[in-house]
């Protein structure tokens, strides 16, 4: 906790992060930080800043808290996971063996959204795809923000040519279009989970790494870091201790997002029929096959899987939005 | 202007063979050569390695990769051996209608997102902010596939006014252009989807600028409303949206991938779809190349639009 308490004894002077390529930035994810000028100078004495330091933090949630729409959403969010992995043991239906004598069946008689056209569970069916769809969000993100933060760390402190070099490679990946080059892929891959979370993951941590970068540029000019230099500390410690708890805040927004990226993602995968393979399935799997089966009326292969898309990536994007302001706001008051 | 203009366009091309150069490793590194595409996947090793020898695909990566660039200056973008023909004359064929497809929908999206942003700031907090709002973020959400799926089940599939996909008979641009009623739904589609993230920007800019002192001055010296609203607080509103508009050039085309396949559209995105499934990697790349130039040049065009809608932003 020793570099967070520093940072409020610096009096906050959360420059503008220099982002010279902000046009690049996703629209929606703008930097947390705002321009604030402290009027105090800054040296505070170090006593009274541990508290302040803990309510920072407390400010974060209290705010968050305070967004009922997003809390709801957390609750729906907490709900669909307890859902999908948790509701197999209540809820069993075979979903490896297909019985084509079963296929789209209504709902009811045993079957409570009745069965898709090889004859598996409609309700069970969507608990696998919800997990396979949190699986890889989470898998997918941290991949990304674990590349993505380690590569905006040292570009930031590296600076100068080093930093240049490393950013024009981000603004090249940046440009190729993420769908496209990850479509590529998928005509090699194995969809298994793993596969498909690495491939996403390691084409979506451009962000995540200009947002680090950023912070770690308005970071490494504080008293604290120059302090950490003098007394000798090696670079490695220097952004593993310093750096990367600092520049959490803005990651922890980053990763809601990137969650909801990563499903939907792999939805449009399973969709374009490059998905996960048998017997795993993801709702976008689902809703491909069941494009055809539309026309004769079977809204249950459509609807349910759809309507469970949507709002999981809709809560985690009202997450992440209520999570960006209250950090916001922490930054604000820091 | 021109100065940066050009200087702008000499990294766009640093870029765009930055991005050729990864694309290409990535499918090298896939399929070292068409060969076995070509000859079937029971010819003889003999034979494949005539045919690389014969086709240049024998030489060093880097070769191959400065013969591609050096076709690429020339127009060339190389060969599909599936569809047998030249990657540029597929792209010729398909690009019109693509672009048709991207291009209607971006006007309808701007023509519904930015009035519709502009009121929901006049009228904040009342209940059609909070609808519009609403609606906007939840299809914000969606993935394409499944609005389009929605809307082909209630206006096609119930209310059977439109065609549930796009008819093999609108074969060329022209077809697309005077068929309307076929291609209404992926528009609105791809528009609808846009219209969720344009109209959430022009609504908070449009709430930043009414509070502002120019504002209050207009209506004090007795404008009408409409008189603000549309020669006062339009442009400076735009902003924000004139950049997005850049961004979301790139996202128009792989929107458009899923869209074509949706309606079976005989588009870019169509055959890059169909590449995929016949491991057809020059019109891969080629198609990968067009979508970085796009974002590239989108992000150009923001900069000089905003300048040009803007003149207190100057560029140099």
């Amino acid at each position: 906790m020793t570099e967070e308490r520093e940072i409020t004894t610096e009096d906050g002077e959360a420059l503008e992060p220099t982002a010279p390529r902000a046009m690049h930035s996703t629209p929606g994810m703008e930097f947390a930080g705002i321009g604030y000028e402290s009027p105090f100078p800054s040296g505070t004495p170090e006593g009274g800043d541990v508290q302040a330091i803990s309510s920072g933090w407390r400010l974060t949630v209290r705010e968050f808290m305070s967004n009922k729409l997003a809390v709801i959403a957390l609750v729906l969010l907490v709900a669909m996971i307890l859902f999908c992995f948790l509701g197999p043991v209540f809820y069993h239906s075979d979903q490896t063996a297909a019985n084509p004598l079963n296929s789209t069946l209504a709902p009811g008689n045993g079957h409570l959204l009745g069965t898709d056209e090889s004859g598996f569970d409609e309700f069970g069916r969507i608990m696998l795809g919800g997990q396979a769809a949190f699986e890889i969000g989470a898998f997918a993100s941290i991949v990304a923000i674990v590349i993505g933060t380690l590569y905006g760390a040292v570009s930031g402190l590296l600076g100068g040519f080093v930093d240049g070099l490393m950013m024009r490679f981000v603004d090249v990946l940046l440009s190729i279009p993420f769908l496209l080059i990850v479509l590529v892929l998928a005509t090699k891959y194995n969809g298994t989970v793993v596969d498909i979370s690495l491939i996403l993951g390691v084409f979506s941590w451009l962000a995540p790494a200009r947002l680090v970068r950023g912070e770690v540029l308005t970071l490494r000019t504080r008293d604290f870091v120059l302090a950490a230099q003098t007394m000798g500390s090696s670079r490695a410690r220097l952004i593993y201790r310093h750096l990367i708890p600092n520049a959490m805040s803005v990651t922890i927004v980053n990763v809601t997002f990137l969650i909801a990226d990563s499903i939907l993602y792999l939805a449009l995968l399973g969709y374009l029929g490059f998905g996960l393979q048998f017997p795993n399935t993801s709702w976008g799997d689902m809703l491909g096959n069941a494009q055809q089966y539309v026309q004769n009326g079977e809204w249950w292969l459509v609807y349910p899987v759809g309507g469970c898309l949507v709002a999981v990536v809709l809560c985690c994007n009202l997450i992440g939005d209520a999570l960006r302001d209250a950090v916001d706001v922490r930054l604000r008051r820091r | 202007m021109t100065g940066y203009i050009v200087r702008r366009l000499g990294v766009a091309v640093i870029v765009v063979i930055g991005v050729a150069a990864i694309t290409f490793a990535i499918l090298h590194y896939l399929s070292p050569t068409p060969a076995y595409a070509v000859l079937g996947t029971k010819a003889r090793p003999a034979a494949i390695k005539a045919w690389d020898k014969q086709n240049g695909y024998d030489r060093s990566e880097l070769a191959q990769f400065l013969s591609y660039l050096g076709g690429i200056v020339h127009g060339n973008f190389g060969y599909s051996y599936k569809l047998n023909q030249t990657v540029s004359a597929l792209f010729k064929e398909n690009a019109g209608r693509s672009a048709y497809l991207s291009g209607a929908a971006l006007v309808l999206s701007l023509i519904i997102a930015v009035p519709l942003g502009i009121a929901q700031a006049v009228k904040r907090n009342s209940p059609g902010d909070y609808a519009a709002t609403t609606i906007n973020f939840t299809l914000y959400s969606m993935p394409s596939f499944f609005l389009g799926l929605i809307l082909i089940q209630v206006f096609a599939l119930d209310l059977n006014i439109f065609p549930p996909g796009v008819s093999d008979t609108v074969t060329s641009t022209w077809g697309a252009i005077t068929h309307p009623e076929q291609l209404c739904l992926p528009i609105v589609t791809l528009a609808l989807l846009n219209v969720a993230s344009y109209s959430r920007y022009m609504r908070s800019s449009a709430l930043d600028e009414l509070a502002q002192d120019y504002i209050r001055l207009a209506r004090a010296k007795g404008l009408s409303e409409r008189v603000v609203l549309t020669r006062h607080l339009l442009r400076n509103a735009c902003l924000p949206v004139i950049t997005l508009v850049g961004l979301s050039i790139p996202y128009l085309v792989a929107g458009n991938l899923l869209i074509e396949v949706l309606f079976n559209y005989p588009g870019l995105g169509l055959l890059f779809y169909d590449a995929l499934g016949n491991e057809d990697y020059n019109v891969m790349l080629a198609y990968t190349l067009l979508g970085a130039l796009l974002t590239v040049l989108g992000n150009l065009f923001a900069d000089v639009a905003i300048a040009a809608a803007d003149p207190r932003v100057r560029l140099d």
